[in-house]
C-alpha cells in the first residue's frame, strides 16, 4: 500500500518538474486559452480543442500575453472581436449573477429547511409531523 | 389538490415551456457579431491568386486596407475544402466583374488553406474576376471574428465594417449592401 | 411498407390499452385487463418488426427507406452500419420507442399477477409515452420516408460515430438507462392513479427499476466519457456539453431518490419528496431528449431536425402539468408519519446528501439553459461552459464526498457522543495520508486537496464498514475473510452493494482530481527521427504514413516510446479523412498504465510527411475513472439481485 502512494508520489513529482524554457508563458497561455471558447466546436474552450482554428488562436493568445497585455486585456480583445459569447464562462455581473446566485440560494435555503424539519422531527414526538 | 403546491409548480412549470417555446424560434448557431459599426482591423496580405482583369493584382502584391480607404471593400473568406463556398464562387465572380471601375473593391481571402489547393479550386470552378489573398495563421480572420467559411465582410468608405454575412451570399445581398454603401460614401 | 404501417398498427393498439385500462377501472369489467396487457406485448412485437425492419434495410443498403439514405453507405463497416440504427435523429427515435415498447412489455410480465390496480395504470402510463414515440414516427421523425429515384449510395453516418466500438455501446447503455427512468415514473403515477400512493408496496417495486436504470445509465456516462476520451483528441472526458448534461442530470435525481427511498423504508417518511424525484428524474429525461433533440441548444452532438421540438415541447407540457397536478393532488395523503430520534443519525446525512444533489441538478440545468434565458430576457448570447460548471460543482462535489464519508459511518436513529466519535474520527486518517500525498505531490488548490482527502475519509469509512462487519463475523462464526466477506455481503446486499458502489465513485472521483489538477501537456512540431518529452516520458517519431480504406483515408504517425535508447513500445495517433466531413476525425493513442495515460494526438502534418505536431498529455489516474465506473455498476449489481436466502421464517 504505502509503496503503491509512493509511486502516485513520485509519478506526480515527476510531472511537476517538467522542464520547460517558456513554460510561464505556456502555463498564462493555457489559463486564457481555457476561458475562451473555439468557434467551430462550440462546446470546447480553444485550449481543449484540436481545431485549426483553436490552435491559431491559442497562438493570438500567446502573441498578445508576451506582448504584455494582461489576461483582462486579451480577454478584452477576443470579446471585441466575437462578442461575450466566446466567453466559456460568464462574467459575473448585472444579469449574470443569477446563473451564480440561484444555487448558492437554493443550497442555502435547503440548509434552512433541513434544519427546521430536523429540529421538528426530533423535538416533538407526539405531533405527527 | 393541495392548491399552494400546486401554484408554485405551476409558477415554476409554465416559464420554463414558455422559454422552450422562445428556445425553438431560435437558432444557437447565429450569433450576431459585435463589429458591424467599427473600424476594421487593418491588415496586409499577400495576393496568391491574381484575378482576371481589369480587376487583377499581381501575385505577391501586398493588398492593405489602409490603400483601399474611400472604397467599399467586399471581404470574402472562403477555403477550397469549404463545401458551400462553392455555391456562391460564381455570384460573388460576377457580381464582381460588374463592379469594374467603381469605387468597390473585393478581395478574398483564404482562410487555413494552402494557396496552390486555393488556386488549383479557382481553376477548377472556372477563375475568380477579382484576386485573393492568404492569411497565414488566421490572424486576419480572428481579428474578424470568423466563425467559418464562407463569412462576407462589407467595409464601408471610412473603413468601418458595415455589414457581416454568415454562409453564402446570393447576388441581391450584395448589390443591395454594395449599393447602399456606394450610395452613402457618395454624399 | 411493412415497418411503417407496423408503427400505425401498433397506434391503434397502443390507444386501446391507454382506453382499456380506466375503462375497466371504472366499469369494474377487469376481465378487460389481459387485453390491455396484450396490447403491451403486441405493441412490444410492432416496434420489434418495425426496428428490425430498419436494421435489415441498413444492412442490405436499401436507400430506398430514407433513414438509410441519410446515414447508410455501401462501404461503411457492417458494425457501424448495424449500430447507425441509432446514429441519427430518426433512428434513435425508433430506438428509443423499441426500448420503451421493451421495458413496458417486462414490465408486464414481471408484474401481471399483482393484484390491484397499480401494474395496470403504470402499463396505461408506459403506453401513453410509447404513443408519443410513435407519433413521431410516423411524423417529424419518420425513418421510413421512400426516397425515389433511388440513390446508389449513402454518405455513411457521422464520422465522429463510426470511429470507435464504443459507439456500439455506450448509447444503447443510455437509453436503456434513460428509457429505464420511465418505468419508475409510470409506477409512480400508478400508484397515485390507483390510490396505493400511500402503501409502501409501489415504493419497493419502483426502487429495483430505478436501481436498475440508475445502474445502466451509470455506465452509459462512463462509457460516454471514455469514448470522448479516445475520439475526440483533446485528452479530456467530460466536457459539461448540454447532452452530457442531459445524461448526467436524471442520474443526480434517481441517485438522490436512491438514498431517501431507504429514508421512507426505515423511517416511513420523505414519501412526497421521494415522489417528487421519482417524477422529476423522468422529466429530466424528457428535457434532456427535448434539448438535445430539438436543436435549442447548441451542442456538438445535437441532431439537426425540424418540426420534432414542438412535439416534444407539447409533450413535456402535459407531461409536466398532468404529473405535477397529480402529485399536488395527492400531497395530502402523503404526509409523513415517522419522525427522526436525533439530528445526529444517518437520517439527516441523507437529507443533506438529497438537498446537494439536488442543487447540484439544479446548478447543472440553470447552467445549461442560462444561455437560453439570457437571450429571451437580455437579448445577449452568452456561453456557459467548463469554468462555469467547474466552478460552481467542486463545492458540492467536495461536499458530498465528504458526506459519502460520514453517511455510511453514522447509525440510524441516533448516535451517541462515544459512537459519533469512534465512528467519525479514524476515517480522518484516510483523509490526512491523501492530503499529505496530493501535497507532496504538488497540489495546492484548495478544491483539489479537499477532494483528496474527503476521497481518503469516504474510502477509509467505506472499507471500514466492511472490516467491521467481517470481524464481526470472524468472531462469532469463525470464519476466515473471504467466507466472512462472501456472506457479509450475501446477507445485506442491499446495504454492501451500496457501499461498493461508493468504493466505485470514490476511484472516479480520485481519478477525475488527479488527472485535472496533475494533467500535463505539451505540443511540438517535429519531424522523423526527433523527440517528444514530457514528464520522463521520450517518444521518437518514427515515421508518417497513410493508408486508404473503404470509407476513409487515414493518416497516422507512428512514434516510439523510448527508455533511454531503449523502445519500449510504439503508439500510433491517426487523423482519419471521411469524404463527407470537412474536418478529420482524430484517433488519438493511449498508453494506459496503473498510475495513468500517456495520451498522444496527432494535431496538424505536412502533407510530404516531413513533420508532424503531436501533442503529448499526460493523464494521471485516468484508468481509475474507467476501473471505478466498473465498481460502481458491480455495486449495484450487488444490490439488484434479490437476497439469496430463502424466507427462514
Amino acid at each position: 500500500m504505502t509503496r503503491l502512494l509512493a509511486a502516485i508520489a513520485f509519478a506526480v513529482i515527476g510531472v511537476v518538474q517538467q522542464p520547460q524554457a517558456d513554460s510561464i508563458l505556456e502555463a498564462r497561455t493555457a489559463e486564457v486559452a481555457a476561458q475562451l471558447r473555439c468557434p467551430v466546436c462550440q462546446g470546447l474552450s480553444i485550449q481543449d480543442s484540436p481545431s485549426e482554428l483553436s490552435q491559431q488562436m491559442r497562438a493570438v493568445v500567446k502573441d498578445q500575453l508576451r506582448e504584455g497585455k494582461s489576461p483582462d486585456e486579451v480577454k478584452a480583445y477576443f470579446i471585441s472581436k466575437y462578442g461575450e459569447w466566446i466567453l466559456l464562462e460568464p462574467k459575473a455581473k448585472g444579469f449574470n449573477v443569477l446563473v451564480y446566485a440561484l444555487p448558492i440560494v437554493l443550497v442555502l435555503g435547503g440548509l434552512g429547511v433541513i434544519a427546521v424539519a430536523v429540529r421538528k422531527w426530533t423535538r416533538a414526538p407526539d405531533s405527527p409531523a | 389538490m393541495n392548491w399552494k403546491r400546486a401554484t408554485i409548480a405551476a409558477a415554476c412549470v409554465v416559464p420554463l415551456i414558455i422559454l422552450f417555446g422562445y428556445g425553438l424560434t431560435r437558432d444557437p448557431k447565429d450569433i450576431p457579431s459585435p463589429l458591424p459599426g467599427h473600424e476594421a482591423s487593418p491588415f496586409a496580405l499577400a495576393v496568391f491568386a491574381p484575378g482576371q482583369p481589369p480587376l487583377n493584382r499581381a501575385p505577391g502584391d501586398t493588398v492593405r486596407l489602409a490603400e483601399l480607404k474611400g472604397q467599399v471593400v467586399v471581404l470574402n473568406f472562403w477555403a477550397s475544402w469549404c463545401l458551400s463556398c462553392r455555391d456562391e464562387h460564381q455570384i460573388l465572380s460576377e457580381t464582381a466583374k460588374t463592379y469594374a471601375g467603381k469605387p468597390v473593391h473585393f478581395v478574398g481571402v483564404l482562410y487555413n488553406d494552402e494557396p496552390a489547393n486555393g488556386t488549383q479550386w479557382i481553376e477548377q470552378m472556372g477563375g475568380q474576376s477579382y484576386p485573393s489573398v492568404n492569411d497565414p495563421g488566421a490572424r486576419t480572420a480572428i481579428n474578424y471574428g470568423l466563425y467559418g467559411v464562407p463569412e462576407t465582410y462589407f467595409l464601408d468608405v471610412n473603413g468601418r465594417i458595415a455589414y457581416k454575412a454568415t454562409g453564402p451570399v446570393n447576388e441581391r445581398l450584395i448589390r443591395h449592401v454594395v449599393d447602399s454603401l456606394m450610395a452613402a460614401g457618395a454624399k | 411498407m411493412l415497418a411503417h404501417d407496423s408503427i400505425l398498427v401498433s397506434m391503434a393498439v397502443v390507444l386501446f390499452g391507454i382506453v382499456a385500462v380506466p375503462v375497466a377501472m371504472r366499469t369494474g369489467r377487469r376481465g378487460l385487463l389481459p387485453y390491455a396487457f396484450a396490447a403491451v406485448y403486441t405493441n412490444f412485437f410492432l416496434v420489434s418488426v418495425a426496428a428490425f425492419a430498419m436494421v435489415y434495410a441498413l444492412v442490405t443498403h436499401d436507400f430506398s427507406v430514407s433513414y438509410v439514405a441519410q446515414v447508410g453507405g455501401r462501404s461503411t463497416p457492417l458494425l457501424f452500419t448495424v449500430i447507425s440504427l441509432w446514429g441519427a435523429l430518426e433512428g434513435s427515435i425508433l430506438f428509443w420507442a423499441w426500448v420503451l415498447s421493451m421495458y413496458a412489455a417486462a414490465v408486464v410480465w414481471i408484474n401481471s399477477r399483482r393484484p390491484g390496480n397499480l401494474v395496470p395504470y403504470a402499463a396505461a402510463t408506459l403506453l401513453f409515452v410509447s404513443f408519443f414515440f410513435a407519433i413521431l414516427l410516423v411524423g417529424p421523425a419518420d425513418p421510413f420516408g421512400v426516397v425515389s429515384p433511388v440513390p446508389p449510395d449513402g454518405p455513411g453516418p457521422n464520422p465522429l460515430l463510426q470511429n470507435h466500438i464504443l459507439m456500439a455501446i455506450h448509447p444503447p447503455l443510455l437509453y436503456l438507462g434513460y428509457v429505464g427512468m420511465s418505468v419508475p415514473f409510470a409506477f409512480a403515477v400508478g400508484a397515485m392513479l390507483s390510490g396505493e400512493v400511500e402503501t409502501d408496496d409501489w415504493m419497493r417495486i419502483t426502487r429495483r427499476w430505478t436501481l436498475s436504470a440508475w445502474a445502466l445509465l451509470s455506465a452509459a456516462i462512463i462509457a460516454g466519457m471514455w469514448w470522448s476520451y479516445e475520439v475526440l483528441g483533446w485528452g479530456g472526458y467530460w466536457a459539461w456539453d448540454p447532452v452530457e448534461n442531459a445524461s448526467f442530470l436524471p442520474w443526480l435525481t434517481a441517485t438522490a431518490f436512491l438514498h431517501s427511498a431507504m429514508v421512507q423504508e426505515r423511517r416511513g417518511m420523505l414519501r412526497l419528496w421521494n415522489l417528487n424525484l421519482v417524477v422529476g428524474t423522468f422529466l429530466l429525461t424528457i428535457l434532456g431528449t427535448f434539448l438535445t433533440r430539438s436543436g435549442i441548444v447548441s451542442s456538438v452532438h445535437a441532431f439537426t431536425t425540424g418540426t420534432i421540438g414542438y412535439y416534444f415541447l407539447a409533450f413535456i407540457a402535459i407531461v409536466m402539468l398532468a404529473s405535477l397536478a397529480l402529485v399536488a393532488g395527492n400531497s395530502e395523503r402523503l404526509r409523513s408519519t415517522g419522525r427522526f430520534d436525533s439530528a445526529a443519525s444517518r437520517e439527516t446525512v441523507f437529507l443533506l446528501n438529497n438537498l446537494f444533489l439536488t442543487a447540484f441538478m439544479f446548478t447543472v440545468l440553470t447552467g445549461t439553459l442560462f444561455p437560453l434565458v439570457a437571450e429571451a430576457i437580455k437579448g445577449v448570447k452568452v456561453s456557459v461552459g467548463e469554468p462555469f460548471f467547474n466552478r460552481m460543482s467542486l463545492p458540492i462535489v467536495v461536499t458530498l464526498l465528504f458526506l459519502m464519508g460520514v453517511g455510511p459511518a453514522l447509525p440510524w436513529k441516533a448516535a451517541s457522543k462515544a459512537e459519533l466519535k469512534a465512528k467519525l474520527v479514524p476515517p480522518a486518517a484516510g483523509a490526512g495520508l491523501m492530503l499529505v500525498i496530493a501535497l507532496v505531490a504538488g497540489a495546492r488548490n484548495v478544491y483539489a486537496l479537499l477532494a483528496f482527502a474527503f476521497a481518503g475519509y469516504a474510502a477509509f469509512a467505506n472499507l471500514r464498514e466492511y472490516w467491521i462487519g467481517m470481524r464481526a463475523r470472524r468472531t462469532a462464526h469463525g470464519e476466515g475473510w473471504g467466507t466472512a466477506l462472501v456472506r457479509l455481503v450475501g446477507g445485506n446486499r442491499h446495504r454492501y452493494g451500496g457501499y461498493t458502489a461508493h468504493l466505485g465513485v470514490i476511484l472516479v472521483a480520485l481519478g477525475i482530481a488527479a488527472s485535472s489538477t496533475f494533467r500535463t501537456e505539451y505540443e511540438a512540431t517535429i519531424k522523423p527521427g526527433e523527440t517528444i518529452s514530457l514528464s520522463g516520458h521520450t517518444l521518437r517519431l518514427k515515421s508518417m504514413w497513410g493508408r486508404e480504406e473503404p470509407q476513409r483515408s487515414v493518416v497516422g504517425a507512428t512514434l516510439e516510446v523510448m527508455d533511454g535508447s531503449v523502445v519500449k513500445g510504439t503508439m500510433e495517433p491517426r487523423m482519419n479523412f471521411y469524404p463527407m466531413s470537412q474536418a478529420p476525425v482524430p484517433t488519438p493513442a493511449v498508453r494506459s498504465r496503473l498510475l495513468g495515460d500517456l495520451y498522444v494526438n496527432l494535431q496538424a502534418f505536412r502533407p510530404d510527411g516531413s513533420n508532424a505536431t503531436i501533442r503529448v498529455i499526460y493523464e494521471p489516474l485516468v484508468p481509475w475513472i474507467w476501473f471505478g465506473g466498473g465498481v460502481v455498476v458491480f455495486g449495484a449489481l450487488i444490490a439488484i439481485f434479490p437476497t439469496g436466502r430463502r424466507t427462514d421464517a
